[in-house]
């Protein structure tokens, strides 16, 4: 059964990847990227618990109770964090364009003055 | 149930802060109004909720597995009061301090956001409840790290916010975890259903994300890098709020909950809590002891201190929670008074540096003053209030026989007090610097949110008289050395 674990094995691979791109990178927007590509790994993760195989829509109606339903739960939660993830990433850009207008340059190396 | 005003506590500073962005854009005067009622009335719903029995609300009225409910225990109402009463201060304060710069109705507003954030953090009973509130406390922060949108502040700014939306993230894969196993996000049923399915590998990584996560938020050794840039580089005020309350609320309360109440305190989680603590107060006093700009060697102050209430977690007894809770306390008012006096000192000297200051305490004398009384706190000078809680720790780690640790405390504790007599040193005594002949006293706000402090500070001791710490400090105590709690029993409160 090495399928079904498959696809969360990849998401932790992609999560790693964009910690990683955090880690390693020297210029701030890849360093974004680096953030957006582990937020989405998250996300993805979250999508795939609640997914069942010919799972459907979690709408009760009468006489229809024995059917498959995906978990509507992590929907709401990947929904919320979308949200948060925007924020955040806005946030990010926007600071990396003053420090833009500020040192002239994206290059972490060349605006490191904080130190100690 | 007579938990109907626990809402309140989010809602209050949510719409203090919608209002404020929307009403106060013209009127400075109007945000700085609404600022300071919106924290007074939190203020008191939190002596309210101290005094009140505990108690909880079902949001929307949906029970609780299904729901969020919203929990206001003994743990929950010690961390409001510790918020909203230093919120309270630094908000008088700022009034006088955040003349210097412009966007009144900004700062009130992310101010707020904040606030309301680490309230929900504090009285959330549901995990993702919890990473919401949290991000919502944190994006406001890294706004205000950035508010005075210098080289040094977007620099700052940027390095905090990577960090925290990096701690961030492996909490939600934390939470992830937790929900793919057992299938619930409310903290108390998530603890029964771990009790019922036992220890497995995802149960670990899950705690291992989590306790990565929080570290990152509490700035514990070795995830402490951003905290020494972030701190320094935001207005005053908010030096104060982030490392008098924001670490705690985000970080530490975050990490006992866990620990205690949703994984329960076995040995080996205790004997780790123990190290990440001694590290953490190590490595914080060492890398603060060469420190010149005051602000920083604040900074560095704040990862150390955070150590001994890691540490006193880490005993696992009811004395070592009584004394991390009350070092918690403590510190959240002794170091945000330190940061509003090197706030004040950077406001009349126009420097950080102390190697420049000297002789202010004749200039100054209630900067001096109230400086000299939170130095001797955090130091753990008797009578101040940080000595008895820095007692407190050690008698626990004397009374389990850990005898390395007591000692590491203490020594921790002598070069604290190295450090902080650096400060008073050069800052206060001897010949007056080049250029501070016309220094004056700051204004009255600032003075006001001083002294307070600093009173606090010296009757914190108070804290430990029986009639006053049954109130406040036991019921704390009781809810994390209670250990698991039951969905039932959080229910019933």
């Amino acid at each position: 059964m090495i399928h079904s674990w498959l696809p969360y094995v990849l998401c932790i691979l992609l999560f790693c990847v964009g910690v990683y791109a955090v880690l390693s990178k020297k210029n701030l927007i890849r360093i974004i990227l680096g953030i957006v590509i582990a937020d989405y790994a998250v996300n993805l993760f979250l999508i795939l618990l609640c997914w069942k195989k010919g799972g459907e829509a979690p709408i009760l109606q009468p006489g229809a109770m024995e059917q498959v339903m995906v978990d509507p739960l992590p929907q709401a939660l990947v929904l919320t964090s979308i949200v948060i993830g925007l924020a955040t990433t806005a946030f990010l850009v926007a600071i990396a364009m003053r420090l833009h207008e500020r040192y002239g340059t994206y290059d972490i190396t060349r605006i490191r003055e904080l130190r100690g | 149930m007579a938990g109907e005003y626990i809402p309140l506590l989010v809602a209050v500073p949510l719409a203090g802060a919608f209002f404020c962005a929307l009403a106060a854009r013209k009127s400075g005067v109007l945000a700085d109004t609404i600022g300071t009622l919106i924290v007074a009335l939190v203020l008191a719903l939190s002596i309210y909720a101290v005094v009140s029995p505990p108690s909880t609300h079902a949001v929307g009225g949906w029970p609780a597995p299904l729901g969020i409910l919203l929990v206001m225990d003994g743990l929950a109402s010690l961390m409001l009061l510790v918020v909203s009463l230093v919120a309270f201060l630094v908000m008088i304060y700022s009034l006088s301090y955040m003349n210097a710069y412009s966007g009144r109705w900004q700062f009130h507003t992310l101010f707020l956001l904040m606030l309301a954030g680490m309230n929900g953090v504090v009285i959330t009973g549901d995990l993702f409840n919890l990473f919401v509130f949290l991000e919502v406390a944190s994006l406001a922060s890294y706004a205000l790290v950035a508010f005075g949108t210098g080289k040094h502040e977007l620099e700052a700014a940027f390095k905090y916010a990577v960090m925290g939306s990096l701690g961030s993230l492996l909490l939600l894969l934390g939470i992830a975890f937790l929900y793919g196993y057992t299938g619930t996000l409310n903290m108390a049923h998530m603890a029964e259903r771990l009790g019922e399915l036992g220890v497995a590998p995802i149960t670990v990584a899950a705690l291992v994300l989590l306790l990565s996560g929080f570290a990152l938020k509490a700035a514990i050794v070795p995830f402490h890098s951003w905290l020494p840039d972030a701190h320094p580089s935001a207005p005053a005020p908010i030096s104060a709020m982030l490392s008098g309350v924001l670490i705690k609320s985000l970080g530490v309360y975050t990490i006992a909950r866990l620990v205690f109440n949703v994984y329960g305190a076995s040995p080996d989680l205790l004997n780790l809590l123990l190290v990440l603590g001694a590290v953490s107060m190590g490595i914080g006093v060492i890398l603060a002891l060469r420190q010149w700009d005051m602000k920083r060697l604040l900074a560095y102050h704040s990862v150390s201190q955070v150590g001994y209430m890691i540490l006193g977690f880490g005993l696992g007894s009811p004395l070592g929670i009584l004394g991390g809770l009350f070092h918690l306390f403590n510190h959240s008012i002794f170091k945000s008074l330190l940061f509003l006096n090197s706030g004040a000192l950077e406001q009349a000297t126009g420097t950080r540096n102390l190697k420049e200051m000297g002789g202010l305490s004749g200039r100054m004398p209630t900067t001096s003053w109230t400086t000299l009384s939170a130095s001797m706190s955090i130091s753990g000078v008797p009578p101040f209030s940080g000595f008895w809680s820095k007692l407190i720790i050690v008698m626990a780690c004397v009374e389990q026989g850990r005898w390395f640790y007591g000692a590491w405390a203490i020594l921790v504790s002598v070069l604290t007090l190295a450090s902080f007599l650096k400060v008073t040193k050069f800052a206060f005594l001897g010949k007056l610097g080049k250029g501070f002949e016309n220094v004056r006293e700051v204004p009255w706000p600032m003075r006001f949110g001083m002294v307070v402090l600093a009173l606090l500070c010296i009757v914190g001791g108070l804290m430990l008289v029986p009639e006053v710490k049954e109130m406040v400090l036991t019921p704390a105590v009781r809810v994390l050395d209670h250990g698991i709690l039951t969905l039932g029993e959080v229910v019933r409160l």
